[in-house]
């Protein structure tokens, strides 16, 4: 069982259900809400043969726009703060990587997706990703980071980045060895998710007992962070202005805040 | 949707033409405004340059390659924003994507406070600047919430004119532009050629193949099926006169981002085992005519 689903299913209170067989959702109690969990999960059977590992392909990424809108509609009627929290649970090795994909325009299925988490954010419902596996690329950019506040698991097999090392090597000239290297002295290059974590995207990050097969212990423990995020959220930018004014982004986002300053100071 | 399928390609038009592809991302994006009108913000010589390069080995650019341009459109207040295909193969990093994301949140913060402003977005990029890697990631989502933010208030359109085409998670953000603009040399797709057959295989992408390359990517191919709106003749004076009627259009209704219902039933129209060749692609698609969102 891939991480996702063991910890959506480890998280919910009641029944999974399949939006597709890739795109798993079910409920949880948090802290008095009743949170809506999503997740993109393996699917080996998949039509689509680019995608049958986790990857965010169109089937998923139509799939989670869905999924999402779903949760908008139905709380359309309710006040802002009544809406829904949205938890994106994160483990997905990438977007899929295919011709069929590039055909049928796989970036239109993730602009959907994207579309639908910033509405729900904007909305008001506060979206929380928690990343408990790996979460590169644009499966992420359509899953992921567009939340309100994001929680990770402080564990080795947590991997946030914008393309697995081999790729990414090949991509900037490098080797492996010579980009493990640059990764040591520069955080955003780093694969280590305690690096991530001091990018000033990273809300809480939670040690746990297994980051695999989570514990009952684990799974409290998630909770009280997921709703402590939820909180969060609710009390914060509903835009994703928190992202550089975190502590960690008043490290190492000094450029962003330059920009920032320098293009409003000159905008009239 | 799909205004002008066939650009005008008569021999006198292709002669009078001025190339907008051979222009540097500040030339283009002083060229779509009204004469004398462009004032550049955040230029290079404010100097803000990515802190991430020069430690490893690469010259940072006094612009980080986003042009950020104000002026009128048409009379109207405007922001065009153009990326640079020549530094960095158009990468997004920290500061040019902060300089995008801004950008566009400022025109939000105008068009809120009683100045609508339009925003263009000139897409030359291959997506993540790999040097930058996690915060070229970020930024790139922070650009598709600010475009978000703007384009429920004024429109945002999006041109690529190519030679470099608009790849990775830019691909993203305009397929959330108002209107995609696009030339027969450009292309869009979210995972490039080089990519796709360096992970799978020669068999499932040869990036080798151009005509396999534009028959799937290119602007053509883009607008026929609905996944851009106008092509337009590479020339400057056309392009122009593309994105002054695309800010005239206002906000739509209901964006292609928000149309699920037709995503789903393009979707539905086509087995992904046995997909059409890209040239029978849109007939497949127009024979399965948009069932209305029904949410």
């Amino acid at each position: 069982m891939s991480r996702g689903q063991s910890w959506t299913q480890a998280l919910a209170d009641g029944g999974v259900r399949a939006a597709v067989p890739s795109v798993i959702t079910a409920d949880a109690a948090l802290d008095g809400d009743a949170a809506r969990l999503i997740a993109v999960v393996p699917d080996p059977r998949s039509p689509y043969h680019r995608a049958r590992e986790g990857e965010v392909g169109l089937r998923e990424g139509l799939a989670l726009a869905e999924a999402v809108t779903e949760v908008v509609t139905e709380d359309t009627p309710l006040a802002r703060e009544a809406r829904r929290p949205i938890v994106a649970v994160v483990d997905l090795p990438s977007q899929a990587y295919g011709r069929v994909e590039e055909l049928l325009g796989l970036h239109d299925a993730l602009a959907a997706a994207v579309d639908a988490y910033a509405r729900a954010r904007t909305a008001g419902h506060p979206v929380i990703t928690f990343v408990v596996g790996t979460a590169l690329s644009g499966g992420l950019l359509a899953h992921g980071l567009q939340a309100n506040q994001i929680v990770a698991l402080d564990d080795p097999g947590v991997v946030i980045h914008a393309m697995h090392k081999e790729a990414a090597a090949r991509v900037t000239l490098r080797t492996v060895a010579e980009l493990d290297e640059l990764a040591r002295r520069i955080p955003p290059l780093s694969y280590d998710v305690a690096d991530w974590a001091k990018l000033g995207l990273c809300d809480e990050l939670l040690r746990v007992q297994n980051a695999g097969s989570p514990t009952g212990e684990d799974v409290r423990k998630a909770k009280d962070a997921l709703a402590a995020a939820v909180g969060r959220a609710r009390r914060g930018p509903r835009d994703l202005g928190n992202r550089l004014t975190s502590p960690g982004a008043s490290q190492t986002r000094g450029a962003s805040r330059r920009v920032r300053e320098a293009l409003t100071a000159q905008w009239r | 949707m799909t205004s002008a399928p066939t650009p005008p390609t008569g021999w006198a038009a292709m002669l009078a033409r001025a190339s907008f592809i051979e222009l540097d991302a500040r030339a283009r994006a002083t060229a779509l405004l009204d004469a004398g009108t462009a004032r550049e913000l955040c230029g290079p010589f404010d100097r803000i340059e990515s802190p991430w390069l020069e430690p490893q080995g690469v010259v940072p650019a006094s612009d980080d390659g986003v042009v950020v341009v104000k002026g009128e459109l048409g009379g109207r207040p405007a922001v065009v924003i153009g990326i640079e295909q020549a530094f960095q193969g158009g990468g997004i990093g920290e500061v040019s994507g902060v300089k995008i994301a801004t950008a566009l949140s400022l025109a939000a913060r105008d068009s809120r406070d009683g100045t609508p402003t339009v925003a263009v977005l000139l897409l030359e990029t291959g997506g993540v600047r790999l040097q930058e890697a996690n915060l070229g990631l970020a930024t790139v989502a922070e650009v598709c919430s600010a475009l978000l933010e703007l384009r429920a208030l004024q429109p945002v359109i999006g041109v690529i004119a190519g030679a470099l085409g608009c790849f990775g998670g830019m691909s993203i953000a305009a397929g959330l532009c108002t209107r995609l603009i696009m030339t027969a040399e450009s292309r869009l797709g979210l995972d490039g050629p080089e990519v796709i057959e360096s992970e799978a295989g020669v068999a499932e992408f040869d990036a080798s193949d151009h005509t396999l390359i534009w028959a799937v990517d290119g602007g053509t191919q883009r607008t026929r099926t609905g996944l851009a709106d106008t092509l337009v003749l590479d020339d400057v004076a056309a392009i122009r006169s593309a994105v002054l009627e695309a800010t005239a259009g206002g906000v739509p209704a209901e964006h292609r981002s928000r149309r699920i219902g037709e995503l789903r039933a393009r979707l539905e129209a086509v087995d992904p085992g046995d997909p059409p060749e890209p040239a029978a692609l849109a007939a497949v698609w127009a024979r399965k005519p948009p069932p209305g969102d029904v949410r």
